[in-house]
């Protein structure tokens, strides 16, 4: 199906697709179904043969919607990069679909893609490595504008390179000099000024302010959030800091070994989470206040992430889950909100035991009290 | 700092009083081409058995160099060290010959890098890398070696030591790279570890599993921890007292809770306000202006003053010492210092 859906996509749309439509604020702007990404694992050198695939992304279903941010999160590993680059198409899909107002993309080449490209760009995560240190900024700001030269005419580029350095908070005088001539900081204020040449409407950040120092990191967040509500952009934002996450998104989305295991609001996620995975990364990370340090109530995960590879049958995360049964062994939990759960903690979370920690935690009060109760009960009898 | 007490020559392994480890006015450059990179500019903090100091600071701001300084593994030249005391067990280490520095290194002062999987030799087998340090150390057999290797694998709970004991460092996960790393920090019983940033190449999960395991082995051992990391987060899960650097100088130091709970330095501040918070969501956060220094050109004065919402003509003209922070009432705060002129107000704003 690959190639030739691919070709008969092309041909079927036609060339000057701009993607001009508003989507409202609100709706979804990008519809991602099933996607699956598996790089093939090859063995033999005359003969190669394929013996396995590394199981990237395997069944991701989200939507992201108009003018709103969804933060991504998992561990290294779970595919949330692998993710980033199919939507670009810098990976093609092995399988599902991604519908960009909905229009099908992931099979897209030629000019449709390159259309559909002007909108969707993406920041990096290593500013030391993603601009090109033989070019200036002013060449760096300005290639966009070579594939798209319909967005900036050749004698406007120079001033829409000064406009665009403007806009990130860099001096427009800065155009003629080269990324060595930078901090890591500045250097990721023309990454993203890059990303914004083309007037995109989405912006895919790939753990955009992770290489920085603590104290650039609140001036590229800041920046980011600027840029949003003045250019109305979509982000996905792609981080493993939690907290980070939290405080620039609307909606957040946990990756675990190439699947979403739980999707919500930041409120949903953050103090209803339902997952345990979830649960247990929630309570791992280091909480920068030393009073929590003796109250804190950390589940410790064992062992490592297993291998995408071969990954476990039924729920991926059944091998470092302490709720684990048979059931989970057997059946691939589905992404949907538990019926058995209300409020706050009913969204979507692939756990056939999805719970609330707080709930669980006065359960196990409640419990140790009444065996409390008996036990002083038992002697009174005694 | 510097409750150093009369510091007497002891034998090796006898119960020893003053700090494990007393760095004085420690000053190092580098000689570059540029000119003189100024990379830690009279650094003062010391240790002592059982006890965590959290170095907190952003890159290039010397923490690391200074740690390096104490290992003695800076590359002499460009590195140099003009001058400054790094007293081990109240003997001057940098007055040392190469062999007695040799025999400390790695037997009584041990370090964990960040990255393991570069610190380790990518075609020796662990266990053979585990063992080599009992072997030149100790001058054991192989075989016994390979037993010590395997014992020190449990030690740091990475499963089926026996069966993985041959295995290459690519065949490990990166938290069991980092615990081969420990356990090879541990292998001689130092009286002191530095752990540079040990956890910062982990994931989150994992990070607390080698947190804790650290931790635990600290206790276990009554070792002395110096902890090297830029995370406000790690620092408050571990650490006793903390040394804050900024652009080779310490800037302020506290015991843990009062550093969070009433910072005495504008950067230290600045760097607990740009944590996000959570009543903060949909707001600005607070970004500390400007970059951190560039080492060949320190500003004169405080080098922090062209970023500091505080900064007056005093602190432009001259460098701030770490000066003792009291309660108004001139109360001394145990262990509390900053290097700012303005303190006070730094202290009372919150």
């Amino acid at each position: 199906m690959t190639a030739n859906g691919a070709s008969a996509l092309g041909a079927a749309m036609p060339e000057e697709v701009a993607f001009t439509q508003e989507v409202p604020r609100g709706e979804p702007i990008l519809e991602i179904r099933d996607l699956v990404k598996y790089f093939p694992l090859t063995q033999g050198v005359l003969f190669r043969k394929q013996v396995g695939a590394v199981k990237a992304v395997d069944g991701v279903s989200f939507d992201l919607m108009q003018g709103e941010t969804l933060g991504i999160v998992g561990e290294s590993g779970c595919g949330k990069s692998t993710l980033a680059k199919v939507l670009m198409n810098l990976e093609q899909a092995t399988g599902g679909s991604v519908r960009y107002k909905g229009e099908e993309i992931s099979r897209l080449s030629g000019s449709a893609l390159k259309a559909v490209r002007r909108n969707i760009q993406m920041v990096f995560q290593d500013p030391y490595t993603s601009l090109n240190p033989r070019m200036t900024v002013g060449d760096i700001i300005g290639e966009p504008f070579e594939i798209h030269p319909e967005v900036a005419p050749r004698g406007d580029r120079r001033k829409a390179v000064q406009d665009l350095l403007d806009v990130v908070g860099l001096n427009p005088e800065y155009i003629n000099r080269y990324p060595h001539q930078f901090s890591g900081g500045q250097r990721q204020r023309i990454g993203i000024a890059r990303g914004l040449a083309l007037k995109p409407e989405i912006i895919i950040c790939d753990e955009p302010v992770s290489a920085l120092d603590v104290s650039v990191q609140a001036q590229v967040i800041n920046l980011l959030e600027q840029l949003q509500g003045e250019f109305n952009l979509s982000y996905m934002f792609i981080a493993h800091d939690l907290s980070i996450v939290r405080h620039i998104s609307d909606r957040v989305g946990v990756m675990y070994l190439g699947r979403m295991v739980e999707i919500g609001s930041d409120a949903e996620i953050y103090d209803h989470a339902t997952h345990p995975y979830t649960q247990a990364l929630l309570s791992a990370v280091p909480v920068p206040d030393p009073t929590a340090r003796e109250s804190r109530d950390r589940i410790v995960l064992t062992g490592d992430v297993p291998s995408p590879a071969n990954p476990p049958s039924g729920c991926r995360f059944r091998t470092r889950c302490w709720k684990a049964q048979q059931r989970c062994e057997v059946e691939v939990p589905l992404l949907v909100a538990p019926s058995w759960l209300a409020g706050a903690a009913s969204h979507d979370s692939a756990c056939h035991f999805a719970a609330e920690r707080e709930s669980e935690q006065s359960a196990a009060e409640r419990e140790s009290e009444q065996s409390a109760a008996e036990r002083e009960n038992g002697q009174g009898g005694d | 700092m510097g409750t150093a007490a009369q510091t007497t020559e002891r034998e090796r392994g006898t119960p020893y009083e003053g700090p494990l480890l007393d760095v004085r006015d420690l000053h190092v450059e580098f000689v570059t081409r540029d000119g003189v990179a100024r990379a830690v500019n009279g650094v003062n903090y010391s240790v002592s058995a059982g006890e965590t100091l959290a170095v907190l600071g952003e890159s290039g701001s010397g923490k690391s160099v200074t740690a390096q300084a104490i290992m003695g593994i800076l590359d002499m030249p460009p590195a140099r060290i003009p001058r400054g005391e790094i007293r081990f067990r109240g003997q001057d280490m940098l007055k040392m010959s190469k062999e007695e520095r040799r025999r400390i290194r790695g037997g009584r002062i041990a370090m964990i890098f960040q990255d393991a999987l570069s610190s380790l030799n990518p075609v020796l087998s662990v266990g053979f890398q585990l063992g080599e340090m009992f072997r030149a150390h100790r001058g054991v057999s192989r075989k016994e070696a390979k037993d010590k290797a395997v014992e020190l694998m449990d030690r740091v709970r990475i499963p089926a030591a026996k069966d993985r004991v041959n295995d290459y460092p690519h065949q490990f996960s990166g938290g069991m790279r980092q615990r081969i790393m420990i356990a090879m920090a541990l292998a001689l019983e130092p009286d002191l570890i530095i752990a540079d940033e040990p956890t910062t190449a982990l994931d989150v999960t994992v990070q607390a599993q080698v947190m804790d395991l650290l931790a635990e082995l600290q206790a276990e051992f009554h070792m002395g921890l110096i902890l090297i990391t830029h995370d406000l987060g790690v620092v408050a899960d571990v650490a006793d007292k903390i040394a804050v650097m900024y652009a080779g100088r310490i800037v302020e130091t506290a015991p843990v809770h009062d550093l969070y709970a009433r910072p005495a330095h504008p950067y230290t501040r600045g760097l607990l306000d740009s944590i996000p918070r959570l009543d903060q969501k949909g707001q600005e956060l607070y970004a500390i202006k400007g970059l951190p220094p560039n080492l060949l050109r320190i500003p004169t004065g405080c080098a922090f003053n062209p970023r500091c919402p505080r900064a007056q003509d005093i602190c432009r003209a001259q460098v701030p010492e770490l000066f003792p922070v009291t309660e108004d009432d001139g109360t001394p705060l145990e262990g509390r210092g900053s290097a700012c002129f303005f303190w006070k107000e730094t202290l009372h704003d919150r």
